[in-house]
This record gives structure tokens, sequence and C-alpha cells, in this order.
């Protein structure tokens, strides 16, 4: 059904709409309003069964999250900018224990001096946490991917953010699409979990292992993000078959072909960067899949002499990078602000 | 693409204007984008929202810095903040107060803007009059449709219905339904002047 409503009250209502039976979380600018329209849902008895539990802090948050996943509960939680630093130990837990969490990440940067604008500084900082990183180009895009991804993390049995740029997309009034939840039950089926606490038969989990234990954990963990490469395309591919939308997925070009410059980008600044692109001999292209250990999948850099990878300005004046590793294209990863004056961006393409 | 700033302050629904005029334009039909600039969302501070109207899909997330329409809540802010930054040649401009657009000290804008686009309303005596409360925003869009005909009052005021309880949606609709006879008036005037 479609509505003209806030990217906020949109996100709530699908999150609604995939049946969470525990939500935890801890408001902060710009996530408030998303946790706010869950609480009423809960409150109000139009979602459930769900408990909803009000935590101290972030960290409380995800270990709440953590405790009800593996008791075998569909959990979900939001959060933003400081929120997701606060809450960083316990992100690790939950993809190194493999639980199924599905987060919302209110794009956001990091202070001091504080700041409660958009950049990505917030998710880019758990990159390497062993989360799967979706980001939305657009509040439509935003209410899909979160049903995707609860699809997504019960089938690899791993947690999975969904990122939506903070204010410009978390404020934004824009028509929705909004799905029926029938539609939504038949494409999620209620979660089925692997393995569950459960105190008639009591088992450790997470406890200490030693090195060799340890590598084959975090092996598995990277061969899961492999499948992800797969799995992703595949659930976007179903959603489409489904409700008739073209969204998620890993990697959307633009203009692409044939194009000298390509941009490389994540989330809202897409629809601007589509709309500043006029011409056949520009594009812009976007991997849906943070951290992108892609090699061969993200084709589209392969094509272009020049391959700049767009971070969100920093506005606080702080920089991600440059990052000194290569990234998945070929390409370095380098930070806007390490662009040097004359106007040439320093992310060469290495491809060719 | 049609696009709208609207200035007040903190605490005069600024971003609700916004909202709702999206939802109106949604009720007719178009696509459209709605957001507030953030930073100084304090009670009387300074604040700015945007509204995008098209006919497709809108893509672009920029603060609008090139409006076809302005929309000001608060005649205070004309002399504090440039709130005629950008607009277009043929642009619109609604004030919400008594006063002429000369009284206000804004002669250069007359000459240089279509005057036929530009009017006053004295939305905040009317909020008070139906709804009890200095609340211009949704007065204002009801104003806004008799100027411009790029939206409907019945828009308008549905879209005031979905936002508010029964009540004070029935105040507000009242209240832009006399914004808009008022607007509409002075438009008569000014063509048989």
């Amino acid at each position: 059904m479609l509505k003209q409503m806030e990217g906020s009250q949109a996100v709530a209502q699908a999150v609604a709409l995939a049946r969470p039976e525990v939500i935890c979380a801890y408001p902060i600018s710009p996530q408030t309003h998303i946790v706010e329209g869950l609480g009423e849902l809960v409150k109000d008895g139009r979602l459930t069964p769900c408990e909803f539990i009000n935590v101290e802090s972030e960290f409380a948050a995800m270990s709440v999250a953590i405790g009800a996943s593996a008791a075998g509960a569909r959990s979900y939680t939001a959060t933003a900018s400081q929120g997701l630093l606060f809450m960083a130990e316990a992100v690790y837990n939950a993809s190194g224990l493999g639980l199924p969490i599905v987060m919302t990440v209110a794009n956001r940067a990091i202070g001091a001096p504080i700041n409660i604008w958009n950049d990505h500084s917030d998710s880019m900082s758990q990159r390497d946490c062993g989360w799967i990183q979706l980001f939305a180009e657009t509040n439509q895009e935003a209410v899909d991917l979160h049903i995707q991804a609860f699809k997504l993390a019960e089938e690899l049995s791993m947690p999975v953010m969904v990122c939506m740029d903070g204010f410009i997309l978390t404020h934004a009034y824009e028509r929705v699409d909004m799905p029926a939840q029938a539609e939504v039950d038949a494409f999620l089926p209620p979660y089925e979990p692997r393995q569950v606490l459960d105190t008639a038969e009591p088992v450790s989990i997470g406890a200490m292992v030693g090195p060799e234990a340890f590598m084959e954990v975090r092996y598995l963990a990277h061969a899961k993000q492999l499948m992800a490469l797969d799995v992703i395309p595949r659930i976007a591919g179903e959603f489409q078959a489904r409700f008739g939308r073209d969204s998620g997925g890993l990697v959307r070009s633009y203009k692409t072909e044939g194009a000298e410059l390509i941009v490389l980008a994540l989330g809202s600044v897409l629809g601007t960067l589509k709309d500043t692109i006029g011409t056949p001999a520009t594009g812009a292209s976007r991997p849906a899949y943070g951290g992108c250990p892609a090699a061969g999948k993200c084709r589209p850099a392969a094509w272009a002499r020049r391959c700049p990878l767009h971070i969100p300005p920093q506005r606080g004046g702080r920089s991600l990078g440059p990052c000194q590793s290569p990234g998945p294209h070929g390409c370095w990863l380098a930070a806007r602000q390490s662009a040097p004056r004359t106007g040439r961006w320093p992310g060469r393409c290495c491809a060719r | 693409m049609l696009q709208i700033r609207i200035h007040g302050r903190g605490g005069q629904g600024v971003v609700t204007a916004a909202e709702l005029l999206s939802v109106a334009a949604f009720e007719q039909g178009c696509h459209a984008q709605a957001f507030p600039s953030f930073g100084s969302e304090r009670t009387g501070a300074p604040v700015v929202a945007f509204c995008r109207i098209a006919e497709q899909e809108i893509r672009l997330r920029e603060p609008i810095l090139a409006p076809d329409v302005l929309i000001v809540q608060d005649a205070t802010l004309l002399h504090q903040v440039d709130v005629f930054q950008g607009l277009q040649p043929d642009g619109y401009v609604l004030i919400n107060t008594r006063r002429s657009f000369d009284a206000l000290g804004l002669s250069d804008i007359s000459r240089k803007f279509r005057h036929e686009r530009l009017t006053t309303v004295p939305a905040t005596e009317i909020a008070m009059k139906h709804i009890g409360r200095p609340l211009p925003n949704a007065v204002l869009l009801g104003g806004f449709a008799a100027l411009s005909g790029l939206i409907t009052l019945e828009a308008v005021a549905h879209a005031i219905g979905d936002k508010f309880s029964a009540k004070i949606a029935a105040a507000n609709i009242a209240a832009a339904t006399e914004a808009f006879a008022y607007v509409r008036q002075q438009m008569e005037e000014l063509a048989h002047a």
C-alpha cells in the first residue's frame, strides 16, 4: 500500500512486519523515531507476541539481543554513532556466535566535536566485525532491506546491519509502498534456530577456545561472508519475484557502460549522484555490501580508468583514511578528505 | 519539479508544514519529499524545512537553495535571515503577517519578482481564532493553495485530517479554509486594481 510517511516510521512498520519476538534498544538521534514507533506498536498490541525491553545502554541493548537470539527469538535492535561504538564489544560477540540479529544503524558522525549529522563512520568503524552491512538509498529500499535482512541473517546464521543515512532518510517524508503482512509472512517464514539455549539441557556458548579452534571459527565466519555474495542477490531476486520491486542486491550500476570515471558510493547520496550524472561519460555504481571481499563481483570498477570511492564528507573534520589496504576491486580506498586540492581523486584503479 | 522552502521558528510547526505539504501533494498523485534542516531545533530559533513535489520519482536529497516557493511563518525573520536567497524569478512568496510587502520594508522584493505571486496572510491571527494557539503552519498551506493553485484546499484538508486528531484537525481545516478565502480575495482585488 502506497503511503507518504517518515523514513523512521516506515522502518518501524517494516520491522514489525518481520514479526520480531524481542526488541531492545537505547534511544539515540537519529535512530530514536524508529524505536519509538516500534515501542508504540508493541504497547498497542499491534505487534504481538513481542517483548520490548528497555535497557540502560547500547551495550546492554546488544547484550539482550544476543541473549534473546541465543534463546531462539527473532531479535532486533537499532542504534547510531557513539551508540554503535559503545556496543562494539557485544557487536563482535553477536557475529562470533553466529546469531542472526538484525540491527538498524541510522548513520551518524562520531564525535568529538559532537555532531548529530550524517556520515558513515559509525558503521564503517565496524566494517570488519563479521556482520553484513546493507545500505539503503531510499526509504523504500530501507523498508525492503529490513525484510530481506531477517531472511539473510537466518539463512546464513549471521547478524545483519541495515544502514540508512541519519536525518537524510530517517527524517525524510516520501512515498513508500508498504508490503502486506501476508506477503511478508510468505516471504519470511518463522525463525527456526539451529541451536537454542535451554535450561533443561544447559550448554555454554562462546566459551574459551584455543587458537586452533578460534581460527576455525574465524574461517567459518569468512566463508559465510563469501556465501553471502551468492545469498544476497538470490534473496533480492526472491523479493523482486514476490513484491515486484528491484531492491537490495550487491552492486547496482547507473550509466557506467564505457565510463572513464565511476563513483562507488553507498546510501542516499546515490540519488543526488544519479541526478548529477547527465552524460554517459561518467557513472555511479553502488555496492550494497559493506566490507565487500567481492573480488571479481564488482565489475563496473574494472571498466573505469579512475575509480574514486566516495565516502560521505566527514563534517567533523575526521577522516577515515587513507585506508592502506587494497580494496575489493584492486582499487586503493581513499577518503575524500585526502583528495589533493588539484581536484584529482587519489583512488586510482589498479585493475588495468 | 516544484521546490518549496519554509522558514519559521522552532515551535511553529515548520517541519510539520513541510510534511503536510508533501502528504497533500501525495494525495494529488504526485511524488513528494519533505525533510527538515536540523541543527537549531530550539524553541524560537530560526528553522528551515524543505519540500519537493514532482511528477516523477525525486532522487536528489540536497537542501533547497533555489526555491520556487517561499513560505515565511514568522515575519520577524525577514531582516534577520536572508529568506529570499535563491528565490527563482517566477517564484511564489507567502508571508505570515497582516502587513503589506511595502510596510514590511520589502519594496525591492515586490519590484524584483512577479507581484501577483507575492502575498501575505495573518495566519497566526487566524490560528488563534480557530485553534486557540499561535500555530500558523497548516493555516499557511491553505493560503498557499489559493496563491498558487498548485495544491488544492481539499488535499491540504486531507493531509491535516491524516495528521491530527479529529478535533484539532477540524480547527486547523477551518483556519486553512479561512486563509484560503483571505488570499483568494486579496488576489481578486489585485487583479481588479
